[in-house]
Order: C-alpha cells, then sequence, then structure tokens
C-alpha cells in the first residue's frame, strides 16, 4: 500500500498553507503599500529623536504612565535638547530656560501634535496589527 | 560536550550575523539572498523527503496492543486505540497530532523498597504540548509580518495571547511558553543521566537553535527594539519577489533572521522532519483490521506450488497399498473391475 494519493495531497495542502503569506499577499494586491503616518504641519521635531520616537515611543509612554501616576511627576525634559524661545516653540509643552520641556500626556501631548489618531497612530498600528489598549480609556480628541 | 558544541554553533552563527550586520554592509546576502536560498531548500528537501517515504510499499498493518482489537460482538473494541475504519484512524491520527497521545503513555521505571516498579511520567509530554502549540501561535503571531493586509485572526490571536496586558509591549504567554518549553526539553537532556547518555549533537542543535530564535525574537520585541515599520517593508519585498533593504535595522533583527534561515535550511535533513513523519507513521495511520481484510503483499512473486490434492493424485495406489489414509478414495477405479 504506498498511499501516494493521499500523500501528495497533503504535501500540496501543507506547501499551500508554508505559501500562505506568498499568494494571500499577491492576491490582495497591496505588497508595495506602505503606511503613511501624517507629518505634523508646523512643528519641526518630536519629543525625541524621529529615529528613537519610531522604535520606541510605547516604551517613553509606558515610562511616562509610571512617573504620572506613580511619581506625580508631570514634566518630561528630553534626552534631546531641543533650543526655544518661548512656549510656542514646544507644542505639548513649555519653554524653560531655552529648552523644551514635555507635558507627559498621552492626549495632551503627543495628540496635541499629532492631531489626529486616525491618521498617524493608526495608520502604522493598523499595518502591523498593533492595537493598544490605551485608547480603551485615553481620548483622542475628537477628529475634525 | 555535544550540547556545547551545538550551543557554540548557534553561538557563532549570532556573530557572523553581527559582522555581517552590525559591523560590515552585508545586509543583502543575510537580508535577502540568504531567506531565499533557505525557504528553497526548505521547500525542495522537505517534499523530496516525504516523497521518499510515499516511495516505500507498507503492505501489512501493525497493529499495536494499545487497546482491545476489533472482534467478536461481546468484547469492547477500544475505537480510538485499535481503530478498525477509516474514520476511527482518523481519530487515532488527531489524538496523536492535536494531543500527542503516544507521548502521553510515557512510563518511568524505578527501584521503589526493591522492587521494580513503572509508573507514569507527563512531564515530557507537559513539556512538548507546550512548547509546541506556543510554537504554533507564535507562528501565526508573525504572519502580522508577512501579510498586507493583516488577516483578521491575527488580531484575535494577539489579543488572546496577551490578555493580561503586562507591559508595553504586552507580553505575550506564548513567548513565555516557547521558551520554557524549549527550556525543560533541553533541561531533561542535560540531567537526566539516562537520556544525557542517548542524547546525540542532532539532539541538542535545533534546541539551542530554537532557543537561540525564541529569545533573540524576544530581546527584539522587549529590549532591543528596531522601527518594525522597516523590518516589515523587507519581509513584504521579500514575499512580493521585489526585496529591497531597508535602512538602520538593527543587527540583532539580522541574527535572529540567521538563525530562522538556518532552521528553515536544517530542519528537510533533520529529526524535525517528524512534522511530516507523523502523519505517514505506519504504526498510526493503518486501520488494523488483519483479522477481517486479507492483505496482499503486492512484491510478492508466482509462486510455483504443488497442492496436497495433486500430490495425492500422483500417489494414491501407492498410499492407498502401504495402508496410508488419502481424501478420494480409489472407489470409481476398483468398483469398474468388479463388474
Ligand atoms: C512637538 C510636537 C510633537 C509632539 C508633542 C510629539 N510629536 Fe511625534 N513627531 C513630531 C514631528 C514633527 C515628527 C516628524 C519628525 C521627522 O519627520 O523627523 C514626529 C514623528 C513621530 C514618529 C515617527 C513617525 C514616522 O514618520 O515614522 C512617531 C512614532 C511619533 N512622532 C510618536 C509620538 C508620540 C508617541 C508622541 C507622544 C509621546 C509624540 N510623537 C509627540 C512632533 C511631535
Ligand atoms: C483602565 C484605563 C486606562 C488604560 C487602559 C490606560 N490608561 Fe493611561 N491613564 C489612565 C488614568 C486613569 C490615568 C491618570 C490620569 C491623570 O492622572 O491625569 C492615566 C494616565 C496616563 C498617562 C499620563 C497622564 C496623561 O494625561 O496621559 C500616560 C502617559 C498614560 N496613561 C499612558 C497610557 C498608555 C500608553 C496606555 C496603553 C498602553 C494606557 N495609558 C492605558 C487610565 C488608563
Ligand atoms: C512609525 C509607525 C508608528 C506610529 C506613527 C505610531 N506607532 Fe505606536 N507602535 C508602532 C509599532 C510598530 C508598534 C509595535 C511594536 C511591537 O509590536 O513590538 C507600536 C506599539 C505601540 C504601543 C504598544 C502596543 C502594545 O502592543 O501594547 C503603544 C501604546 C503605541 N504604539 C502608541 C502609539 C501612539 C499613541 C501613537 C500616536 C501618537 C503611535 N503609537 C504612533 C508603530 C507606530
Amino acid at each position: 500500500m504506498h498511499d501516494s494519493g493521499k500523500i501528495i495531497g497533503g504535501l500540496v495542502i501543507f506547501v499551500a498553507g508554508l505559501t500562505f503569506p506568498f499568494w494571500f499577499t499577491l492576491a490582495a494586491g497591496q505588497a508595495d503599500y506602505r503606511p503613511d503616518p501624517e507629518r505634523p504641519t508646523g512643528q519641526k521635531h518630536c519629543v525625541e529623536d524621529t529615529a528613537y520616537m519610531k522604535a520606541w515611543h510605547m516604551d517613553l509612554l509606558d515610562h511616562w504612565r509610571d512617573e504620572v501616576v506613580r511619581n506625580g511627576q508631570r514634566v518630561y525634559l528630553p534626552d534631546k535638547r531641543w533650543p526655544c524661545s518661548r512656549d510656542e516653540d514646544c507644542t505639548g509643552g513649555f519653554c524653560q530656560q531655552g529648552i523644551c520641556r514635555y507635558d507627559m500626556s498621552l492626549t495632551n501631548n503627543c495628540l496635541e501634535c499629532h492631531r489626529s489618531r486616525a491618521r498617524f497612530c493608526d495608520r502604522c498600528h493598523d499595518y502591523l496589527e498593533v492595537k493598544p489598549y490605551c485608547w480603551d480609556c485615553h481620548l483622542a480628541p475628537e477628529e475634525e | 560536550m555535544k550540547a556545547a558544541v551545538s550551543l557554540i554553533v548557534v553561538l557563532a552563527l549570532v556573530v557572523l550575523a553581527y559582522l555581517g550586520t552590525g559591523l560590515g554592509q552585508a545586509g543583502f546576502i543575510f537580508g535577502i539572498v540568504l531567506p531565499y536560498l533557505a525557504l528553497a531548500v526548505f521547500l525542495v528537501g522537505f517534499v523530496s523527503r516525504v516523497l521518499g517515504w510515499a516511495r516505500s510499499p507498507v503492505p501489512f498493518r501493525i497493529p499495536t496492543t494499545c487497546g482491545q482489537q476489533k472482534s467478536l460482538r461481546w468484547i469492547k473494541h477500544d475505537r480510538l486505540e485499535n481503530p478498525f475504519t477509516a474514520w476511527q484512524v482518523i481519530g487515532r491520527m488527531l489524538l496523536e497530532v492535536l494531543f500527542f497521545r503516544s507521548l502521553f503513555r510515557n512510563t518511568r521505571m524505578e527501584m521503589h523498597q526493591g522492587k521494580m516498579t513503572h509508573g507514569p511520567s507527563k512531564w515530557l509530554w507537559l513539556g512538548a504540548i507546550v512548547f509546541h502549540y506556543s510554537m504554533l501561535v507564535v507562528l501565526l503571531r508573525h504572519l502580522r509580518l508577512f501579510t498586507e493586509p493583516v488577516p483578521f485572526f491575527v488580531g484575535w490571536i494577539e489579543a488572546a495571547d496577551g490578555f493580561l496586558q503586562i507591559g508595553v509591549p504586552v507580553l505575550y504567554l506564548t513567548s513565555l511558553g516557547l521558551l520554557a518549553g524549549l527550556g525543560y526539553l533541553l533541561l531533561r537532556r542535560l540531567f537526566i543521566a539516562q537520556v544525557r547518555y542517548i542524547s546525540l549533537l542532532n539532539d541538542y542543535f535545533p534546541l539551542w537553535l530554537l532557543l537561540g530564535i525564541g529569545s533573540t525574537g524576544f530581546l527584539l520585541r522587549h529590549f532591543v527594539k528596531t522601527d518594525l515599520v522597516s523590518i516589515k517593508s523587507l519581509t513584504l519585498g521579500l514575499i512580493s519577489f521585489s526585496p529591497q533593504l531597508p535602512e538602520g535595522v538593527h543587527w540583532l533583527f539580522y541574527a535572529h533572521l540567521l538563525l530562522v534561515c538556518t532552521l528553515f535550511a536544517y530542519f528537510p535533513f533533520s529529526k524535525l522532519m517528524h512534522l511530516g513523519g507523523v502523519f505517514l507513521s505506519p504504526t498510526r495511520n493503518l486501520a488494523s483490521n488483519n483479522r477481517a481484510v486479507r492483505h496482499v503483499n503486492p512484491w510478492d512473486y508466482p509462486v510455483k506450488v504443488h497442492t496436497y490434492e495433486e500430490y495425492e493424485d500422483d500417489f494414491r495406489d501407492k498410499m492407498v497399498a502401504a495402508g496410508i489414509p488419502v481424501e478420494k478414495q480409489p472407489q470409481p477405479a476398483a468398483a469398474a473391475e468388479k463388474e
């Protein structure tokens, strides 16, 4: 008894499953899609370096949460010293001694500059199937 | 010694990735050439191994005495442990593949008050099941990096896996399950003397390799972060056969990838082929119906036989003369003579 029919059938199913990402993505035709998080207009820099923000923003937020909720600290002095001359230079924070300091807050900081959660945070997050549970409680400002 | 050698090989691979992409500029090789190569070796190797197995005939059923075979109506038949029909075989295979039925039978022998005793031993089964299911979930979770759009069920898996909401990004239970399962499977080889005695290089190497993959992956998620958007642009490029190398990706990612490529390329030549082999185990996938169905050996050549009837025809007179009982009496001839 060879059962080659069943074995080859099994192999076909296995290979089809293994190559699922290939044919699924090609069939959907979006393989060259890249997210395009909307850049804030007016502001020139983020709280920290852009490269750092791309990889580590969730840790920054986690750190802020602990600082605020556990230590009652609300002002963040970035590692990166952004020079400023008045408060308007530091949206989501204020200018003190020529350096930007920021309010450690999700809604009142990040979303002050990145006005739209849908067109900024979510564009990346949807791309990578990240679903932060933060929005269960925290509010994004009303979409215009 | 064998454990140490295989650990050194895995560490050397990590160092190689560091030299190639941390210090050097060989991202093209590590990020594009090797993944394609490894996948090709895996596919061709896997399929040809299985086809090789498919070519060997399995003429006879191998009943294993795990349960009562189908017999007389009033003897209770154990349908799953000793299947008789195709559906019952499918049941036994599902038990084997999904729940590792055979491992669950594991026993240990021990001297107990001077007597040899046998007792159940489920730790191996537990370690194996935790590792395998974690591995499955981890693989499915990785689909988010390999598909666009991401299929709906990936989000469900992430939500279930991270439901404890520990930390940001959330800690997945299967990340721990994978490492804990592998850790147990490795430690038992190192610390149980009998198991260490029978362990080979190719038992340790896959364990260290998988541990290397799991721990670099864990580090990349929680401690050594790198921009995932760039990484997904690399994977989607590979998938759509228009690869492009992103910039600024941490070398540890390439170490993770190199270990995965090693796993893929090594897979068809290793014991890991039990992934395909479990479906082809003749003691599991054949109905035990020897008593009811005649299985003819397909490679039997025609044997020239001389039956007893023919033998008696040849020698009937002599046998009767010598007083040997015969089946067919030489009656008709004798009766004709009398008339
Ligand atoms: C002062 C305004 C401002 C605030 C406050 C701010 N950002 Fe930004 N952010 C920017 C700007 C401007 C950029 C684009 C920088 C660039 O292009 O180099 C940016 C870039 C980013 C990026 C990278 C986007 C990309 O294109 O890859 C991330 C992620 C990010 N911000 C997250 C956050 C988070 C999370 C917070 C809250 C902790 C935050 N930002 C607060 C202005 C801000
Ligand atoms: C169960 C509801 C809940 C969830 C879920 C939640 N938070 Fe909060 N968060 C709070 C509350 C309540 C505060 C305290 C607000 C205050 O004191 O101003 C807070 C404060 C914060 C703060 C500082 C204050 C501010 O205005 O933002 C940060 C930063 C923060 N959370 C980040 C996060 C992040 C990031 C997540 C997701 C990983 C998250 N939170 C999820 C309820 C929640
Ligand atoms: C450049 C793309 C990008 C942008 C823009 C971005 N994120 Fe993220 N974010 C990511 C990625 C990628 C992850 C997942 C990292 C991982 O899974 O290891 C992530 C994860 C997170 C997490 C942790 C989620 C978890 O799994 O628990 C939080 C919280 C978060 N982001 C908040 C924000 C907020 C708030 C914004 C908007 C102000 C934002 N992010 C904008 C890419 C981005």
